[in-house]
């Protein structure tokens, strides 16, 4: 391997660093323009959403072309520009945006994908009453997915994550008439939201240990050796070093966002959604956010190891990282076999992708991961948007037991269709062949275990299996749907063409014979040299793939080929195993167990807490109240006329306020307001006793 | 302490207070007007004249009508026969108590640490204007964004249902 | 007793009677205005210690005293305007007789 390219102290950045904030602010801006415009300015909405995605198109190619040639000239690109936000005594809290191969890469596929399911939105959305409002929520989106892309500040990443998920909730919901959609984005919204509280724990950690949250400052950045170095050193609970610790909250985060177990249980659901949705944001960017979060922050997850040390060690943090990507790889695979619905199907093969992804980067580094991100960006959003077409061809029917024999019907579909099933399916020469191998190549190698390698060959295995099963029953056998299908129109289908020509051929930038994606990342040259083929391994590993997913296709094919079942009929597989079938079936059951653990575990909790309010806390308050009594009545001896006056009413208050205390969630404002003040209080005592002492 | 910053102080307290306790809401409000104003002359007394002139123009010119607006909009002028105070106004007031107990305690503990004399600042509208359009433009512009969205919001959610209208 | 501390037990005073305003009032109205009264009291805060403080010349605690006043403009307008569009569903503004917001 060569020496790794220095990164050349930065002077100061280039005009294409600079201005590199229009990317995601010029959809920002035109999400705000068309929130202003009226329901029937249709053309105009599309148009700006186009428009200005385009336009961030150019600017991020430019950006790209400024990495490239910088790389083709032998010195590494890595540009940031950061403006103090907030200035309080003598911290700083500072935001800015960074130019490396990594942001330019992720830049290029965001808008690139994104420009074409926009146009294939206006296609599909065309007879939406809510078309313009689709289109904000659309442009809102990208923004902040580029913002999260272009981030160098670890709160500016997390503020555009945020807004992601606000987007992403507002689209899973699109049709809240519906009302499994509004419960679809509730739910995706507060499985995130565990994630992102861990996240946020671990930037205030960060924040705390390293007085900064910018990834890159010249060597003041919290990605610097010099921060990681005292990260390293500090301790926190358990053994863990205050590193390690970060880097897991952090990947919690991650693992909420790009459906990760245990937290996957939001993105099938999320196929509530309309289909372009589906294919933008739950299988080509957002879920790969945390992905590229993780990438990211490979500096703070791989602290303690030098880089050329991948694949014979690795850290606390990676391990986890990639043992939970690999479980998650086939968990998910598992459960698609079973699934009936031709989105659910593609949703959990998009979890059991990101699981690869995950454990991609683990085993080999930023650049195995990333490489399979962005194929598998283009190959999903290629089959999301065909599913989306098969839909609309087949009358908004979803269960693919009612399609069939739509190769005839729909040849354009089908054709696109048949390249993202293999590239998904791990066919050579398409995109996602290349990109897994790497992982799997990455995974032979890792000397901490042999575990995910078994794991991921087996997800490839049941990958190319249930695909099979998919395409068999939606394209051929015979028609079992009602009415006639027919194919989508062209400006549908033409998105398709094209993510189907970079299907096809996008993996060949990554291949061993010329890596030049890894090298690009890695910011090594890459020369071209069929002698990559030679490695020992190589031919080997690639042919033990190739027959892993031509046994899993042929299995497929065997159990479900050009048989036309009827809609009540029983799988194949359900005769065969019905326990094990219902189990994946029910998706094993893991909501339910949220349901009975979790949920469960809240409204016990709750009901102790009433309990306790009614018989504690009111016993206590009526003891007082008694006491107060008590207390009256014996002075009324003394002064009838002054107790009278204040005593009995203050015990009438107190017993009234004791009441109050019992139910503390009484729905009234001023009951909280009142609760607010006593914290008030509270905390101002505590910190000025503590100052005092 | 000058003799004019104990009347403006008594005329501020004394405004807040009836405003928080006179039955009828008319002359609730007119009471805080009174408070806004003692506390207008207050800023003026510290030698902010913008921000006194601004709290006159901003409170008394316009929240105060917009109070009063509401109050009549609400028939929120009759008194009620429950009482004007919550049934568990006894714990509102211990509370509020506690409040001011802790930060009287506060500033009278840190009182050695103040400054005691200051020479007066010398602050021109120009100069105002100036960091207004210079140092603060971001700030204000994003004032004025808010401004417009909480008039718009503020129309929008006062305003009658859609099937009222037409 | 310095003139600053003397502005600041007046801002402290005027705070904790717009809050037992707000606390205890059961007009809804009137609870808005506690609330006007204590952002008040905010404001002769931060401009007793622009007056008083180190630099004056530097405007920041003027300039916070007139964003805080144009905020609570917005606020006022935003918080009346729920009134009234409660007192329209609900036909009262009393606070005690609204208790929907709970679990």
């Amino acid at each position: 391997m060569q020496d790794a390219l220095q990164f050349t102290p930065q002077i100061a950045p280039s005009s294409i660093a600079n201005v590199l904030w229009l990317v995601p602010a010029v959809p920002m801006v035109a999400a705000g323009i068309i929130a202003l415009l009226k329901q029937p300015r249709r053309r105009l909405a599309s148009s700006l959403a186009i428009g200005s995605l385009g336009f961030s198109l150019l600017v991020a190619l430019t950006a790209f072309a400024h990495v490239l040639a910088g790389w083709m000239s032998g010195h590494a690109v890595r540009e940031t520009v950061n403006r103090t936000w907030v200035q309080v005594g003598s911290t700083n809290v500072e935001l800015g945006w960074v130019l490396d191969p990594l942001s330019a890469v992720m830049l290029v596929m965001v808008t690139f994908v994104g420009l074409l399911i926009f146009i294939y939105s206006t296609g599909y959305m065309a007879h939406d009453e809510n078309f313009t409002r689709f289109f904000c929520f659309l442009s809102l989106f990208a923004g902040a997915m580029l913002g999260v892309v272009i981030a160098n500040s670890l709160l500016l990443l997390f503020m555009c994550w945020e807004l992601v998920g606000l987007t992403s909730y507002l689209l899973i919901g699109f049709w809240y008439q519906k009302p499994s959609a509004a419960a679809a984005a509730k739910k995706a919204f507060l499985t995130t939201r565990i994630g992102d509280i861990f996240f946020l724990l671990g930037i205030v950690w960060l924040f705390a240990q390293t007085n900064t949250l910018l990834f890159y400052n010249n060597g003041a950045g919290s990605m610097e050796p010099l921060a990681l170095g005292g990260l390293l050193a500090a301790p926190a609970a358990l053994g863990l070093s205050a590193a390690t610790a970060i880097a897991l909250l952090i990947f919690a985060g991650a693992a909420g966002k790009s459906g990760q177990l245990p937290l996957h249980v939001w993105l099938p659901d999320a196929m509530e959604g309309p289909t372009p949705v589906s294919a933008l944001i739950h299988a080509a960017t957002m879920v790969a956010a945390g992905v590229y979060l993780i990438a990211r922050v490979y500096p703070l997850m791989e602290a303690g190891r030098s880089a050329t040390m991948i694949g014979t060690s690795s850290t606390t943090a990676l391990t986890v990282v990639t043992w939970v990507g690999a479980s998650t790889a086939v968990f998910a695979a598992l459960i698609a076999v079973a699934q009936n619905d031709i989105k659910r199907i593609l949703a959990y093969s998009t979890l059991s992708q990101l699981g690869y992804m995950m454990a991609g980067l683990g085993l080999g580094g930023v650049a195995v991961g990333m490489f399979h991100l962005i194929t598998h960006a283009f190959f999903k959003a290629l089959l999301f948007m065909g599913a989306g077409s098969v839909i609309h061809g087949c009358h908004e029917e979803q269960d693919i037991r009612k399609m069939g024999g739509l190769r005839k019907e729909m040849p354009v579909t089908f054709l696109t269709y048949a390249a993202g099933m293999l590239a998904l399916a791990g066919f050579v020469p398409f995109a996602g062949f290349w990109s897994k191998d790497a992982i799997l190549d990455a995974a032979v190698w890792w000397h901490p275990s042999k575990g995910p390698f078994y794991l991921l060959v087996f997800g490839a295995l049941l990958t190319a299996f249930y695909m099979t099963r998919q395409v068999s029953y939606v394209f051929f056998g015979k028609w079992r749907g009602h009415g006639h299908a027919h194919e989508s129109a062209r400006v549908m289908t033409t998105p398709l063409t094209i993510l189907a020509f970079f299907t096809a051929t996008l993996g060949f930038l990554g291949t061993p014979a010329w890596p030049w994606f890894r090298n690009f990342l890695g910011d090594h040259p890459a020369p071209f040299e069929l002698a990559g083929f030679s490695e020992p391994g190589i031919l080997a590993l690639m042919l033990t793939s190739t027959g892993v997913a031509v046994v899993g296709l042929l299995l497929g094919w065997w159990l479900y080929g050009n048989k036309s079942p009827k809609a009540d009929e029983r799988d194949v597989l359900e005769k065969a195993m019905p326990p094990i079938w219902r189990a994946l079936r029910d998706r094993l059951y893991v909501d339910e167990f949220y349901g009975a653990t979790v949920i469960a575990f809240y409204a016990w909790w709750a009901k102790v807490a009433d309990w306790l309010d009614r018989r504690v806390w009111g016993g206590i308050v009526s003891f007082v109240t008694s006491f107060f009594g008590l207390w009256a009545t014996f002075n009324r001896f003394l002064d009838t006329y002054w107790v009278d006056g204040t005593f009995d009413k203050g015990c009438e208050e107190l017993s009234v306020g004791g009441g109050l205390v019992a139910r503390v969630q009484s729905g009234r404002v001023q009951t909280y307001l009142r609760l607010l003040a006593v914290g008030v209080v509270v905390l101002a005592v505590i910190l000025i006793w503590s100052s005092a002492r | 302490m000058t003799i004019v910053f104990w009347i403006l102080a008594v005329m501020t307290v004394s405004g807040g207070l009836a405003a928080v306790l006179l039955k009828n809401t008319v002359h609730c409000a007119l009471a805080v007007t009174g408070a806004f104003a003692g506390l207008a002359l207050l800023f003026l007394q510290l030698d902010a004249q913008f921000a006194g002139f601004a709290q006159i123009l901003v409170y008394i010119g316009a929240v105060a009508i917009l109070v009063v607006f509401a109050i009549l909009l609400t028939r929120g002028s009759e008194t009620p026969e429950s009482g004007v105070f919550s049934r568990t106004w006894l714990v509102g007031l211990c509370i509020a108590a506690g409040v001011f107990a802790v930060m009287a305690w506060a500033i009278l503990n840190s009182a050695s640490a103040l400054p005691h004399e200051s020479a007066t600042p010398d602050v021109s509208v120009m100069q105002i204007g100036n960091a207004l359009m210079g140092r603060y433009v971001l700030p204000l512009e994003i004032v004025a964004l808010l401004l417009t969205a909480a008039m718009i919001g503020a129309v929008i959610v006062a305003m009658h249902e859609k099937g009222d209208v037409k | 007793m310095t003139p600053l501390a003397g502005y600041l037990l007046v801002a402290a005073l005027v705070f904790a009677i717009g809050l037992a305003g707000a606390l205890t009032r059961r007009n809804a109205i009137l609870v808005l205005i506690g609330i006007e009264l204590m952002l008040n009291a905010a404001n002769l805060n931060l401009i007793a210690f622009w007056r008083y403080g180190p630099h004056p010349e530097a405007l920041t605690g003027m300039m916070f005293a007139v964003f805080s006043i144009a905020v609570a403009a917005a606020e006022a307008a935003v918080g009346l305007g729920l009134v009234i569009s409660i007192y329209r569903h609900a036909r009262t503004t009393d606070l005690d007789e609204m208790n929907r917001m709970k679990g």
